[in-house]
């Protein structure tokens, strides 16, 4: 079941009433903002509206100024806009020079859809979490985006949020409590544990149901923080279920698989797969399409899920 | 500026051409040239236009200075130390392992530095985001932004251009140190800026073109620029690089050079400058 409404709208939404409590508050735009649904807060703060025009680079400086002077800046635009356009302008103007700025990254990997392999964007959390001090993080649903966005603003450092700006597959009800850097328990299980994040949350959940079918229990956690990455919970799990999937909507390198492979080869090595994109381009088509073009989809990951679970038994 | 204010601020010039001499001389090596040819701009922003106190360097109200092209560090640390921001003793620690005074302008070593700078184009950006602020919060504080002439081939430096001037941003006074020379070579050899003074105007600033060694000049050119109202300012600055010593001054090579204790010792014996300490 998806949301009723599109994230973009709760974004701005929440932004606004985030916006309405602390006027440190200012948002940049690189011309889209009709394409960030960030109309509303324009009109409603026209004075804390930075629209530069198609200038990424530029964007990214000018809200390291606005922080330099103790605003909070919300800089947006497409993902690949948002991360390897302006890399360079991200790791200096904001994360080296410690200022607190939050980027938001739209659209991210597939869910860039129609405008193709340019505007699709599979690195942009292995290039973030690689900046020293910069958080990484993907809401998943509308009740995650209110939850969450109230704390990448209050969070004292620079935040790059990757966010589905259409309406997003339902996960949490009402009484979700989002912590952060926590990941959410969305199904126990004992035989493999699924980390997903973002728009491969709900394959994921079909993908436990799938495997429930043939007796293989899973666990699924919602890893919505890649960075900070929550060790101890992720480590848990690989203990408890002694297998390992992760599912991302990005580059199999560097993004959430990696940062999970990384930490198991160091800790607790289980059998693991990833599933994500298999370091190729993008290309252009519809949600769907691109969920099986790039192998993301329930089967893909229940087959991943098979696969470990069985060089477990060996 | 009556004759007396001229030559002490000639004198500060000098001093803090001494000071930072000294302190790459005492390093081996450093970006001797990009130094030498902001001291005169650095001292009239200091010792006459901006508002800062180096007792409570981080004061909200103050006067702000993004020295984009990071590399001109050593300068600014030379007068830094001179007004009293930190001690003239930690210019010896330039460079060395731990120092908090690094080849580029790190905002979150150095005590009265405001902008962390050395990827070029990037600080007058933030240059710009920091003037957007001050109106937004309407103080009345100006902010000033260093850009180099090889810097001026990045394209981020046009883009903050443009919106410095859509923005109105005449509480922004920006300077181009046009010394003619880049790391390579010449500026005119390599990719030309020229006409530099029109591609300023025609991006809709306020441009004034003065010998950037010239105190006098500089100095009216600043007030000059806060007296305009509705748009940003330029004042290009015809710089030398190196200016002051012989063996860099106008020296292609003298981007980032070896200074041996001979050519320091040399240096100093030119600059003839006695007067350390004085206030």
């Amino acid at each position: 079941m998806k949301d009723q409404r599109e994230l973009r709208d709760i974004f701005c939404e929440v932004l606004m009433e985030v916006a309405e409590k602390d006027e440190r508050v200012v948002l940049l735009e690189a011309d889209l903002m009709l394409a960030a649904g960030t109309y509303p807060f324009n009109s409603r703060f026209p004075e804390r509206t930075f629209n530069v025009g198609v200038s990424e680079a530029n964007m990214m400086g000018v809200a390291a100024g606005l922080s330099a002077m103790g605003k909070i800046p919300v800089a947006t635009t497409f993902t690949p806009f948002a991360s390897r356009r302006v890399y360079d302008q991200v790791f200096l103007s904001i994360a080296y020079a410690g200022l607190n700025v939050k980027v938001r990254g739209l659209d991210p990997g597939i869910a860039a859809q129609l405008n193709g392999g340019t505007h699709m964007c599979f690195e942009d959390v292995g290039l973030m979490r690689n900046i020293p001090t910069m958080s990484v993080v993907e809401p998943v649903d509308e009740i995650q985006m209110r939850r969450m966005l109230p704390e990448i603003i209050r969070h004292d450092g620079p935040v790059y949020f990757r966010t589905f700006r259409m309406q997003a597959e339902k996960i949490y009800d009402e009484d979700y409590v989002f912590t952060w850097g926590k990941p959410d328990l969305l199904v126990d299980g004992s035989d493999v544990c699924i980390l997903a994040a973002g728009i491969m949350v709900r394959p994921a959940l079909d993908a436990a149901d799938l495997l429930r079918a043939e007796g293989i229990s899973a666990k699924v956690l919602n890893v919505h923080s890649i960075k900070p990455l929550d060790q101890q919970m992720i480590l848990d799990a690989a203990r408890t279920t002694g297998a390992v999937v992760t599912a991302e909507n990005h580059s199999i390198l560097n993004g959430l698989g990696s940062a999970v492979a990384e930490l198991l080869v160091e800790h607790h090595p289980v059998p693991m797969e990833r599933v994500g994109v298999k370091d190729i381009f993008g290309e252009v088509g519809k949600l769907d399409y691109l969920f099986r073009r790039f192998s993301l989809e329930a089967g893909d990951i229940a087959a991943a899920a098979r696969k470990v679970v069985k060089r477990k038994a060996t | 500026m009556n004759p007396e204010q001229q030559a002490f601020l000639k004198e500060r010039a000098r001093e803090a051409r001494y000071l930072a001499i000294k302190a790459l001389g005492n390093f081996g090596v450093g970006h001797v040239g990009g130094s030498m040819s902001v001291i005169e701009v650095l001292i009239a922003l200091y010792y006459h236009a901006m508002n800062v106190d180096p007792k409570n360097p981080k004061w909200p109200e103050r006067d702000r200075l993004v020295v984009s092209k990071g590399h001109s560090g050593p300068a600014l640390y030379s007068v830094l130390a001179m007004k009293g921001f930190f001690g003239r003793e930690l210019l010896d620690t330039l460079n060395q392992p731990g120092t908090n005074l690094p080849s580029h302008c790190d905002m979150k070593r150095t005590v009265g530095i405001d902008m962390s700078t050395g990827s070029l184009g990037q600080g007058i950006s933030a240059a710009v985001g920091m003037a957007v602020a001050a109106k937004l919060d309407r103080k009345p504080l100006w902010v000033y932004t260093i850009i180099g002439d090889g810097e001026s081939q990045e394209g981020q430096v046009w883009e903050a251009a443009l919106l410095a001037h859509s923005r109105k941003l005449d509480n922004l006074v920006a300077f181009t140190d046009y010394n003619k020379l880049q790391l390579d070579s010449y500026t005119d050899d390599i990719n030309t800026l020229e006409p530099l003074t029109d591609k300023w105007s025609a991006f809709g600033w306020y441009v004034q073109s003065v010998d950037g060694h010239d105190l006098t000049a500089i100095v009216e050119a600043i007030d000059n620029a806060k007296a305009q109202s509705g748009r940003p300012s330029m004042i290009i600055l015809n710089t030398i690089k190196g200016k002051g010593f012989s063996f860099c001054e106008g020296v292609v090579r003298s981007h980032n050079m070896v200074v041996t204790p001979e050519i320091l010792k040399k240096a100093l014996e030119e600059l003839n400058y006695c007067g350390e300490g004085t206030q």
